[in-house]
């Protein structure tokens, strides 16, 4: 037995290191196996699925998603979260449209207002929620209040802005609609020939988006930085590493996120109310983890998060498609994301 | 016979670590109703025998008996269900319970109604007054816990041991944190104990204290057990060279540093926290390794921490090239050319989940932000590579995750990521804890090679050999306060030993 051993593996060593193997690959590729079950299931369900049109679609309902899940994906990586991003989408994208009517709309907000520059509502919208990001920074470097309730606030006062502006004379709280022909062109328009052979300008945003905040997270000294603050705080500090600073901007980059996102929920849906963005937190967090960002922070990476966002917008239209159930979809949404998080967390538990 | 004469005995206990006998063949017999103080420097072997009494170590060889029976613990569970409980150094008690709670925590008191049983707070309340007034102890059974001293915490672990019919309580070091009359209060409360037949381990540095409390004391040095003697024959000289007493074999690398002007002077330094140190100066000269010595407790992390920017300061000044500085955070540290790499290398030093590539540029980012602030990747790893290399780091390659590498590989990526920052003061808390000994003397010839670059480095270590092998100075704090400073080459063990104790 002994002489055999030294010349060849046995064959059970071999199969268990074969199985080990097996297991190391599922466990580290874990998403992109959940993925990939995802859509083998739902083309044998419904062959049409693989198509170039509903690729389109899925790209262009996850592109405010994505930008969503971009800022709220720096604050995971810090070990903090962010609640209030739902109700910021929703305070972007009331102000941006309640700014871009047209002009002979009958129930204008500003009546009196001119036509501005399409840029300046975008912009206005993307400082305001800056802002609402650097309070919530404050809050949670300077006062230590843990992320989840310094959050947890400002999602239900952010909430009160927007329906206080929202919900006053002459109209009340009607849904504002009217939008500039411009900005809807921004939310729902095309680069390419037609309707399914085209790339949506929203999924070049977000995409764009997704590609500086990969290179703030990478290339930086931010970037760097917030991995160690995730990481290990403590270590951090002794280090020299600007710990209230870091978590100041990245909260307020993720403000930048959600304002961006909001306003283009608005050119895309056509219209904005104040119950726009409810639960949008959860759906970034959820893709975020699903995508392997740990909320107990220093791990994640941005093709991670796409991954996770993906892969909800697929469980969404896929399933819709294939006509199930939307309450059986919900289950499944459910259970993926904690099979997904049970499954990655075990590439960084300890190997006794 | 062993029956009647020892409650716990443990003989011939033996331990060893890869490159370690942590210990060797040691004996150590408990008698009831009797004070048995452990003694011994740090590593000498005190708290392996205790985890492996309560089987959190499996020894090698030898055997535990209780009332002359052997018997092996898988567990703290298990020792303490047979009768012996730990009075640990740091208390965790669950801070926002009540102090009754904390006492019956896992074993609440219930009352059954039918199927459902409920916590029976009336019974809890009485059963906790009764263990205190059994103990004369006064607490409050309703306060939280975080509301109680330490004195008060330690006297409510005690109740708990006592609850538990505890006939063995080990207690280590279980006066480093109280004040004069607490430690009176401890004491009488461990004189009860024993005339109630309990038996007490105490484990500490104070030779007075020790000498006034116990029956008999056991001395353990390099793992081994010196001898076990009775309390009314020693005296604290003997006690401290039955401790030291052991030659330096070759363990240190020759330094070849040549000790400069001075470059970094401290006067008067007094920290803003109470307890802490006090009236500390001391003077640093270029390409010196000037090593503190002292016990657990002595401050010098504190120090250290405070001369970097981590803790606040109260009054002194600080110097460094004549100058007077003001250090006020770790970054204003490192833009003077300090470094400090920290006593504990997991919690303040590593980041577990990065690589070892990001872990050793962390304190050096800002010199590899190239055009339009990014960062050059070729440049950090190039550089990393080259302290990989220069400090022989054993690492598959510079992207592994830092978690992967042993203690002693982790310790030279934290060492790496300094070196990066180009200090010229170097301070190193406890630089070869935790590590293995052929890692160690590579740690010691870094620390030897950048002494002779002329870099200037403080070393804090709780071994003695180290100190004395390693250090051009020997500067000795007890109790917060500086207690002397001696020549490296002519200094002994004895006199660092009651330099370090002056104040117990």
């Amino acid at each position: 037995m002994a002489e055999k051993k030294a010349t060849a593996p046995d064959p059970q060593s071999a199969a268990l290191a074969r199985r080990k193997a097996i297991k190391d690959f599922s466990i580290q590729y874990a998403i992109y196996i959940v993925f990939f079950v995802l859509v083998v299931g739902i083309t044998i369900k419904a062959p049409a699925f693989l198509s170039i049109q509903n690729l389109r679609n899925i790209l262009s309902m996850s592109a405010t998603r994505i930008i969503i899940a971009m800022g709220v994906g720096g604050i995971l990586i810090t070990g903090g979260t962010d609640l209030s991003a739902g109700r910021q989408v929703g305070l972007a994208a009331v102000v941006s449209s309640s700014l871009l009517q047209f002009a002979t709309y009958a129930r204008r907000m500003y009546p009196q207002l001119s036509d501005l520059p399409i840029w300046l509502p975008i912009l206005i919208a993307v400082v305001l929620c800056a802002l609402v990001g650097l309070l919530n920074g404050l809050i949670v470097a300077y006062l230590k209040v843990p992320p989840f309730i310094a959050t947890l606030g400002s999602m239900v006062a952010v909430y009160g802005m927007t329906s206080i502006y929202f919900d006053r004379p002459p109209y009340g709280a009607q849904p504002i609609g009217g939008l500039r022909k411009d900005f809807t062109t921004l939310g729902s328009g095309y680069i390419g020939f037609d309707g399914s052979y085209s790339i949506p300008y929203i999924v070049i945003i977000a995409l764009v988006v997704a590609l500086l905040v990969w290179v703030l997270h990478n290339k930086t000294r931010f970037g760097k930085n917030l991995y160690a603050i995730g990481g290990n705080v403590e270590a951090a500090k002794v280090s020299g590493v600007p710990v209230q600073k870091t978590l100041l901007i990245v909260y307020m980059i993720a403000g930048a996120c959600y304002g961006l996102a909001g306003t283009l929920e608005a050119a895309r849906t056509g219209g904005a109310t104040n119950n726009y963005g409810n639960g949008y937190e959860l759906d970034a967090i959820a893709a975020c983890v699903v995508g392997g960002v740990s909320t107990s922070g220093g791990i994640g990476t941005v093709p991670g998060m796409l991954i996770g966002v993906i892969i909800f917008s697929i469980i969404n239209y896929g399933l819709t498609f294939i006509n199930m159930n939307p309450y059986w979809q919900q289950i499944i949404k459910g259970a993926i994301i904690i099979a997904a998080v049970a499954v990655d967390i075990r590439k960084y538990l300890s190997k006794r | 016979m062993g029956a009647t004469d020892y409650v716990l005995e443990m003989n011939g206990i033996s331990k060893s670590f890869p490159g370690v006998k942590a210990l060797d063949d040691v004996t150590v017999k408990i008698r009831p109703g009797s004070v048995h103080a452990l003694m011994g420097e740090n590593g000498a072997g005190k708290s392996t025998l205790m985890k492996c009494l309560f089987g959190i170590y499996v020894p090698d060889g030898g055997e535990i008996l209780l009332d002359g029976k052997p018997v092996s613990f898988a567990g703290s569970r298990q020792a303490i269900d047979a009768g012996i409980s730990m009075i640990h150094q740091e208390l965790l008690p669950i801070p926002f319970r009540p102090a009754m709670e904390n006492l019956w925590l896992g074993r609440f008191p219930v009352r059954k109604f039918g199927p459902l049983s409920f916590v029976d707070h009336k019974k809890m309340l009485a059963d906790t007054q009764k263990v205190f007034k059994d103990l004369n102890m006064e607490i409050d059974p309703k306060t939280w816990a975080r509301n109680l001293s330490v004195s008060k915490l330690q006297s409510l672990e005690i109740a708990k041991a006592v609850s538990m019919n505890a006939r063995v309580i080990i207690m280590d070091e279980p006066t480093s944190s109280l004040t004069g009359n607490e430690v009176e209060l401890l004491f009488r409360i461990i004189r009860d104990l024993r005339a109630k037949g309990v038996s007490i381990i105490y484990i500490s540095h104070k030779m007075e204290e020790i000498l006034e409390i116990s029956d008999e004391v056991s001395i353990m040095r390099d793992g081994r057990l010196v001898g076990t003697h009775a309390a009314e024959d020693l005296t604290t000289e003997m006690i401290i060279s039955k401790m030291v007493g052991r030659d330096l074999t070759n363990r240190f690398p020759p330094r070849s540093n040549k000790p400069g002007e001075v470059v970094f002077s401290v006067e008067n330094l007094c920290s803003a926290e109470t307890k802490s140190f006090k009236d500390v100066s001391f003077e640093l000269h270029k390409g010196e390794i000037l090593g503190i010595g002292g016990l657990v407790g002595a401050k010098r992390t504190e120090l250290v921490e405070s001369l970097f920017g981590l803790r606040q300061i109260e009054s002194g000044s600080v110097k460094l090239n004549g100058k007077a500085v003001f250090v006020s955070s770790s970054s204003a540290a490192i833009a003077l050319k300090m470094a400090l790499l920290t006593e504990e290398r997991r919690v303040t030093g590593i980041i577990p989940m990065l690589s070892v590539l990001d872990n050793t540029i962390l304190a050096n980012i800002r010199h590899y932000i190239g055009k339009l602030g990014l960062i050059n990747d070729k440049k950090c790893l190039a550089d990393v590579e080259k302290s990989i290399a220069s400090l022989r780091v054993k690492t598959p390659s510079a992207r592994t995750r830092i978690k992967d590498l042993s203690g002693g590989n982790q310790q030279k990526v934290l060492i790496a990521r300094w070196l990066l920052t180009e200090p010229e003061i170097l301070i190193l808390d406890e630089p070869t804890r935790g590590i293995d000994v052929g890692a160690k003397y590579e740690i010691y010839t870094i620390i030897a090679e950048l002494a002779a670059q002329g870099k200037s480095i403080i070393m804090i270590s709780s071994e003695m050999p180290e100190l004395l092998g390693m250090s051009d100075r020997i500067m000795v704090m007890c109790e917060g306060r500086l207690t002397g400073i001696l020549d490296g080459k002519t200094a002994s063990q004895e006199e660092i030993m009651r330099l370090a104790t002056q104040f117990m």
